[in-house]
């Protein structure tokens, strides 16, 4: 009992810390794992074999952890290493595509497609949001496209609000549509043992039939706000050649080939046998190699504070699996919904959805982890169906507000600092009603499908 | 030698910190920055003055924004920071531009620590002298006045000491320390100038 309240205690703590932003996550989470290990491990349940399995250390030496049968395996514990593996790989293989110039040139070359006309500008850059995003974390995909639709919308002279709100929604839409989109994607991935092609024919569906449905809401509510008088006086023939953008034509044909080969690889995988966390050294090496001598000056821009971040909050959802609490909660959902499916599925989306909506979605995907994989165990519904319910739920509750997901953080920081601020109210009026779509036509699809 | 002249003023409210700091600065012949920067920011940047106003010196709110690391570099969603870096940015460029002024608050000693020719001052005032002047100024009864005094010193302190390695009055942060009250407007600028002007005299010995 005393090891179940320290447990929380940490955890507690830990995620108002997160939440108030007042000293850094990766700092946060390693004090609390830190604790997590002492505490709650050492001195209340004195358990060594406890610290061993959320370290997790000795599955990074076992073959599957690097090539995979693909036969169903238990979940795992503790620090998914996996998951901090294939994020890092692809940190330094996007780290190497945007020194080459790379996203610069696709938004440039999508507008010139376009005829840099704001409102086919408009629908393609949020589809285009969406598909990178299924790819590379959409953090990345909005830094570069908030940047890009500022420059644009200076040029073209129209406000580039709309674009930004509906591009940073379907950035988050499109991670939730694969495995490697979002963070909580990733984690819940590997955690069950599930392929790229599991999650494209299920969640990636279901965020299909949501992005049509936000691409007609947001042309709905914006299609009179884009344009404005003075844009019918725009030389179009005055505007940057995509090919300006980049930088370096022998590295932006290698980062082309890399993400080429990632892709592929992803798709794959299941085929293959190769782990992300393959995937992910392998992304590194060869863009470390492709390189040559940028190669530092990429390995420093890796975001080691995220990479430290998961760590520590792998260590203290630990401390809540080990002794047990999480399985408790398990059973109050269980208990709420009555045993069920549909009820459970409800609790399960709209809980994740709300929750990610004020909090990082990260620490709430991974807590909920251990809970839905106990739920499935005592109910018997599919954990897959649960798993894809978690993912939409975090995935998506996310966009409604400016700090649930980091790419709402990053569009909104770079708009605000080219003068274009967008408070919680601007945000909110638009961003709330499309996730409500979303989040209901996902939850009427899991239950027509699943249930 | 540079012959740049930056004079960074902090100040309690009702210290008559502001005033002294205008006469500092039409008296020594510099630009004067205060809160009238942001009229320029808002033209520049194309944003509604009173918005940038209402968060003029504020520090960040507690909850309803969030900072991310992307690419090595910080991005912060609080509109409170975004608009204090805006102000930082434009202060950097106006020290980089080679002009001489005399700027009041936000964390100026900070931003252009370490430049030739920076001078940083802060000015306090007893507690009766500034709720004095600050039932004046704004036409208030003394309790109002006290709340007002309390209140803005808070934010003024909170925003600083987010900003700034410094802490917000604590003698170790600023050149000079003086308390308005015991010399009264006048008496502080001119000891304020003398102190400037033999600062700027030894100059010519490479040691301002």
């Amino acid at each position: 009992m005393i090891a179940k309240i320290t447990a929380f205690l940490i955890f507690f703590v830990m995620f108002i810390l997160i939440v108030s932003d007042k000293i850094e996550r990766h700092k946060v989470t390693l004090n609390c794992g830190f604790l997590t290990i002492l505490l709650v491990f050492g001195l209340s349940m004195h358990s060594l074999s406890a610290i061993t399995e959320t370290l997790n250390i000795k599955t990074l030496f076992t073959q599957s952890f690097w090539y995979s049968t693909g036969s169903a395996e238990e979940a795992s514990t503790g620090i998914n290493w996996a998951t901090i593996i294939f994020i890092m790989g692809m940190m330094v293989m996007v780290e190497g595509m945007a020194k080459s110039g790379f996203f610069r040139w696709l938004c440039m070359w999508l507008a010139k497609l376009v005829n840099y006309k704001p409102i086919p500008l408009f629908i393609a850059f949020m589809i285009m949001s969406a598909v990178l995003s299924m790819f590379i974390d959409s953090i990345t995909v909005v830094l570069f496209l908030a940047a890009v639709t500022i420059e644009l919308a200076r040029l073209l002279k129209f406000n580039p609000i709309p674009m930004i709100i509906s591009e940073i929604f379907c950035a988050n839409l499109g991670g939730s549509a694969t495995m490697c989109g979002d963070p909580p994607n990733i984690i819940i991935g590997t955690s069950f043992h599930f392929t790229f092609g599991d999650f494209l024919v299920n969640t990636g569906v279901i965020s299909g039939i949501g992005l049509i449905l936000v691409v007609l809401y947001f042309y709905m509510v914006f299609r009179n706000k884009l344009i404005t008088d003075e844009h019918a006086n725009v030389d179009i023939s005055t505007m940057p050649k995509p090919s300006s953008a980049i930088t370096n034509g022998k590295h932006f044909a290698a980062s082309c080939v890399i993400f080429a080969s990632a892709v592929a690889m992803l798709i794959t995988h299941a085929q293959t046998g190769l782990t992300v966390a393959f995937i992910g050294v392998f992304i590194t090496i060869v863009t470390l190699l492709a390189a040559g001598r940028d190669a530092y000056s990429i390995l420093k821009k890796i975001d080691y504070k995220t990479l430290l971040f998961f760590v520590g909050l792998f260590i203290v959802v630990g401390g809540l699996e080990q002794t047990g609490i999480l399985e408790d909660i398990a059973a109050l959902i269980e208990a709420i919904s009555g045993g069920h499916n549909m009820a459970m599925i409800a609790i399960i989306i709209w809980v994740s959805a709300i929750a990610s909506a004020f909090v990082d979605n990260i620490p709430f995907a991974a807590t909920m982890i251990p809970v839905i994989s106990s739920l499935a165990e005592a109910t018997g519904i599919d954990i897959g169906v649960l798993a894809w319910t978690l993912s939409m739920g975090t995935d998506i509750g996310g966009s409604a507000t400016p700090i649930g997901a980091s790419a709402n953080v990053v569009g909104t920081s770079v708009a605000a600092k080219n003068g274009y601020i967008i408070g919680w109210g601007k945000f909110c009026k638009y961003a709330v009603p499309a996730t409500l779509i979303v989040v209901t036509a996902s939850m009427l699809v899991i239950f027509v499908r699943y249930c | 030698m540079s012959n740049q002249m930056i004079i960074a003023i902090g100040r309690e409210f009702g210290s008559g910190g502001h005033k002294i700091a205008k006469r500092l600065a039409d008296e020594l012949g510099l630009n004067f920055y205060d809160r009238r920067m942001l009229d320029e920011l808002a033209e520049k940047k194309n944003i509604r003055i009173e918005f940038l106003e209402k968060y003029d010196e504020e520090p960040r709110k507690l909850f309803g924004a969030r900072s991310v690391d992307a690419r090595t570099k910080s991005y912060s969603n609080s509109i409170e920071e975004i608009i204090a870096e805006m102000q930082f940015e434009y202060i950097k460029e106006k020290a980089d531009s080679g002009e001489s002024f005399v700027i009041v608050g936000r964390c100026a000693e900070e931003v252009l620590k370490g430049r030739k020719g920076l001078i940083s001052i802060f000015i306090l005032g007893d507690h009766d002298d500034k709720v004095k002047r600050t039932m004046e100024k704004f036409d208030i009864d003394e309790k109002e006045a006290v709340l007002k005094n309390k209140r803005h010193d808070k934010t003024r302190k909170k925003y600083h000491n987010v900003h700034s390695d410094g802490k917000w009055g604590d003698s170790r942060t600023y050149d000079l320390c003086i308390n308005s009250s015991k010399l009264g407007i006048d008496g502080t600028v001119d000891i304020l100038k003398k102190y400037i002007g033999d600062r700027f005299d030894k100059s010519k010995f490479g040691k301002i």
